[in-house]
């Protein structure tokens, strides 16, 4: 293990229960750096309480979240976390509300916001800075909630189900956009989704849960090569796996 | 549409008190009605006008108790809501006293602070004070109380402390509910002021409508109501204007969407 690098995230035998009702009954992972794995499980089987407990919000009953090897156990502000809804602040401008944690990190109200400007052309949002998020699309929101996450910690980033409130097209046309820009990032991500393509699309490896409380039935790595674009949708390795997935669940 | 609802929202109105103020002027005005019982409406204007250097006076006076007392109850109701929002066993402990603060009759408290305070502006103020605190306080710790608790873990997700989630999420989203309160306060508030007058003072409106009316000048009285009341809705305006001013996402109409 010594001269191996440490996953950036490991979560060892999870369990949780909420009161009576047992969320997790046993899940592991391990996300590698640079890696982009996705976490596809039925409505309600505890995923976002699974991000809850690894950003640090909630503590696991038993088992361990380990952050580049360093035990992470109910202690918040080291991976960002992007929640399922945009949480975007109605009271703030756009620039306002993605700067928020630059400003939590101690910066000025200036140099955050001078800071945040330079990625808006990069996440499609350059000329809204001074809109209120009721002025943007569903997708524009979503983006700025993203840029929100990066700019917090951009190596380590939790996404639950960040697109699973588009409509098909503009889910589409952002799958493509977050693939295009993560070749810059240099971003290690954990990805909660429903859809099964989206997942096989995005993702080097898939870990598919079962019903509450949540196991992990099995996980595989995508080998699909990248560049990946429109046409990956209708490949044939995109569809073997697609099948094996459906067959499973 | 839109400008076919203003209209009726205001022509409406408007027509309906004019035509009551013209009843009430040929009732008053054809002598069947005595006018110290019930001045006619152009008597009471023509008061109004003749009396306008006393009336302006006492005016200013009961101003200045109004405002006085508003402002200490706003600047009171924010520390009592923040106190009570981050300390759960003091928010146990004020409830029930907060609510009793509310159910004293104003109308008997006022002679005791009288003896208690003395006929100067004191006892006037705290009367505005107690009138004023309650809808503030309940509204803003609502508000507190109501914060979207997602807003919340976010927020903590990325470290904030309880210093910032107040100054970033918990008064902001508390503003809405805020300024409501402060609005029912503000209607109030110089009535308030008047009652203290009203039982015991040296000057001010309600002093000055209790000497008119002892001389059964009903005019004088009623003249001073009707600067009472547009007093009020002068007050509620501003507030208004405030509102607008600080929080511009409240008026972002979907009209104003913006598509990819
Ligand atoms: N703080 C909490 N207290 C009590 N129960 C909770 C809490 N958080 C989540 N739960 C319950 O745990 C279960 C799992 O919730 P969770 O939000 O993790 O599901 P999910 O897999 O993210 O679902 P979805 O795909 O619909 O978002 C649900 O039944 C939910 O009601
Ligand atoms: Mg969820």
């Amino acid at each position: 293990m010594k001269d191996k690098i440490k996953p950036v995230i490991e979560v060892t035998n999870i369990k949780k229960s909420f009161g009576d009702l047992h969320t997790i009954k046993d899940v592991s992972l391990i996300l590698e750096k640079n890696q982009f794995v996705s976490i596809v499980g039925p409505s309600g089987c505890g995923k976002s309480t699974l991000f809850d407990i690894i950003s640090g919000l909630e503590k696991p009953d038993i088992g361990k979240v380990l952050i580049e090897g360093e035990i992470y156990n109910g202690k918040t502000g080291r991976v960002s976390y992007m929640h399922q809804k945009d949480l975007l602040l109605p009271w703030n401008t756009i620039i306002n509300n993605v700067s928020i944690p630059l400003m939590l990190k101690g910066l000025k109200k200036r140099e955050s916001q001078i800071k945040a400007r330079k990625y808006f052309p990069l996440f499609g949002l350059e000329g809204f800075e001074n809109h209120f998020p009721a002025q943007l699309s569903g997708g524009m929101r979503q983006r700025a909630a993203l840029l929100r996450t990066y700019l917090f910690a951009n190596d380590i980033m939790l996404l639950d189900e960040p697109f699973g409130s588009l409509d098909a097209i503009n889910k589409r046309k952002m799958q493509l956009w977050l693939l295009g820009i993560l070749k810059d990032l240099k971003s290690s991500i954990l990805f909660i989704t429903h859809d099964i393509d989206e997942a096989i699309f995005l993702s080097d490896k898939i870990y598919l849960l079962s019903e509450r409380p949540a196991v992990v039935k099995t996980s595989f790595n995508v080998d699909i090569g990248r560049p990946r674009s429109n046409r990956t949708f209708t490949s044939v390795e995109f569809n073997k796996i697609k099948r094996k997935i459906l067959t499973l669940l | 549409m839109k400008k076919i609802k203003k209209i009726s929202n205001i022509i409406l109105p408007v027509f309906f008190i004019v035509i009551l103020i013209a009843i009430w002027e040929s009732v008053s005005g054809s002598g069947l009605v005595q006018p110290f019982i019930l001045p006619a409406p152009t008597l009471i204007l023509y008061s109004l006008i003749m009396n306008f250097k006393a009336i302006g006076g006492n005016t200013l006076i009961t101003l200045f108790e109004t405002a006085a007392g508003f402002l200490i109850s706003v600047i009171i109701s924010i520390i009592a809501a923040l106190v009570m929002d981050s300390i759960a066993i003091v928010k146990k402990i004020l409830n029930p006293l907060l609510i009793a603060t509310q159910t004293i009759p104003i109308i008997i408290l006022a002679p005791l602070f009288i003896i208690w305070f003395g006929y100067g502006y004191l006892p006037k103020i705290i009367i505005v004070i107690l009138i004023c605190f309650f809808p503030i306080t309940v509204s803003l710790l609502q508000g507190f109380a109501t914060v979207d608790k997602e807003l919340l873990n976010l927020l903590k997700s990325m470290g904030a402390n309880r210093t910032q989630i107040y100054k970033i999420v918990k008064f902001p989203s508390a503003m809405p509910g805020f300024f409501s309160g402060i609005k029912i306060a503000a209607t109030y508030s110089i009535m308030g002021a008047t009652i203290g007058e009203w039982v015991g003072g040296k000057n001010g409106l309600g002093v000055y409508m209790i000497r008119a009316k002892q001389s059964f000048s009903t005019d004088k009285v009623f003249a001073a109501i009707i600067v009472i009341t547009v007093l009020s809705i002068f007050f509620l305006k501003i507030i208004e204007l405030i509102e607008k001013k600080y929080m511009p996402w409240i008026q972002i109409s979907k009209e104003e969407y913006y598509e990819e």
